[in-house]
């Protein structure tokens, strides 16, 4: 699956990164938890989520994530928009809810990160 | 022992704007000396961590970086308040963050467990009323 798949999909609006549409995909995480994203994270993936404060970007920085998916209808403020432009980030809007959009793109082929657990934390 | 990078960052306390920058020039200059991308990513992850932690839970403070040949080491230290329990504070899930914070996102409880995750050495002191100090060490190779 490419971004330009996971927009049809969606039915979304292409916010930045118009050029990178073919970038394959073949994950993805949805939370408005940072810390969780962070945390259980391992992969240059694609993030599903309801929060648009540059965190959201500054995140994806710390991981290289390769897209941005606003659910419900949120749209960033421009100057968090040209924050992850300059991070190389492609991002999208749906009017999905974050669940729906999941449901949706799980549907199509798209499946959720890995989780490595540490250690003595197994199962 | 020469270091080749020695940078401190002053990070305040409940400036939320800039949360992030210092990790952001970090990975930056890591970037520079052509670290892989896993160990790039380790330490990216647990240095936005701990300088999150510097804005949401401290009165001030400072990151330090430092690398030299045997790798990157990260220290935070700031003027408290200090954690009264460490382990509690190091349990997945509790936090004690306020509400300007949880609604940036964090506060999830995983500050602490995920910097010691993604560090190869991962040491934590804190006395209340005095402040805290992390120190991360990161290996060059995994």
């Amino acid at each position: 699956m490419t971004i330009r798949d996971m927009v049809k999909v969606l039915n979304a609006s292409i916010l930045r990164g118009e050029d990178r549409l073919d970038t394959p995909v073949s994950t993805a995480c949805c939370s408005d938890l940072m810390s969780d994203v962070l945390a259980f994270v391992n992969e240059k993936t694609v993030l599903i989520t309801g929060l648009t404060n540059p965190h959201v970007v500054r995140t994806s920085e710390m991981l290289d994530l390769k897209c941005l998916v606003f659910a419900r209808g949120k749209i960033p403020t421009d100057d968090i928009l040209d924050q992850a432009e300059e991070r190389g980030l492609v991002v999208i809007a749906t009017k999905q809810t974050a669940f729906t959009a999941c449901g949706l793109l799980y549907e199509a082929g798209l499946r959720g990160v890995p989780i490595e657990w540490p250690e003595g934390e197994k199962e | 022992m020469s270091s080749f990078i020695h940078t401190v960052y002053p990070v305040e306390a409940a400036d939320y704007t800039r949360a992030g920058e210092a990790s952001a020039d970090i990975k930056r200059k890591l970037k520079q000396l052509g670290l892989s991308s896993m160990v790039l990513r380790r330490v990216a992850v647990a240095s936005y961590e701990v300088e999150l932690n510097l804005v949401i839970h401290s009165m001030g403070g400072e990151l330090i970086l430092d690398v030299d040949e045997n790798g990157v080491r990260l220290t935070s230290q700031d003027v408290g308040p200090g954690i009264p329990d460490i382990e509690l504070a190091m349990r997945e899930g509790y936090s004690t963050a306020n509400e300007d914070a949880r609604a940036l996102g964090f506060g999830a409880g995983m500050g602490l467990p995920n910097m010691k995750r993604n560090a190869d050495e991962f040491e934590i002191e804190s006395e209340v009323g005095k402040g805290t100090r992390i120190s991360m060490r990161f290996a060059l190779s995994p």
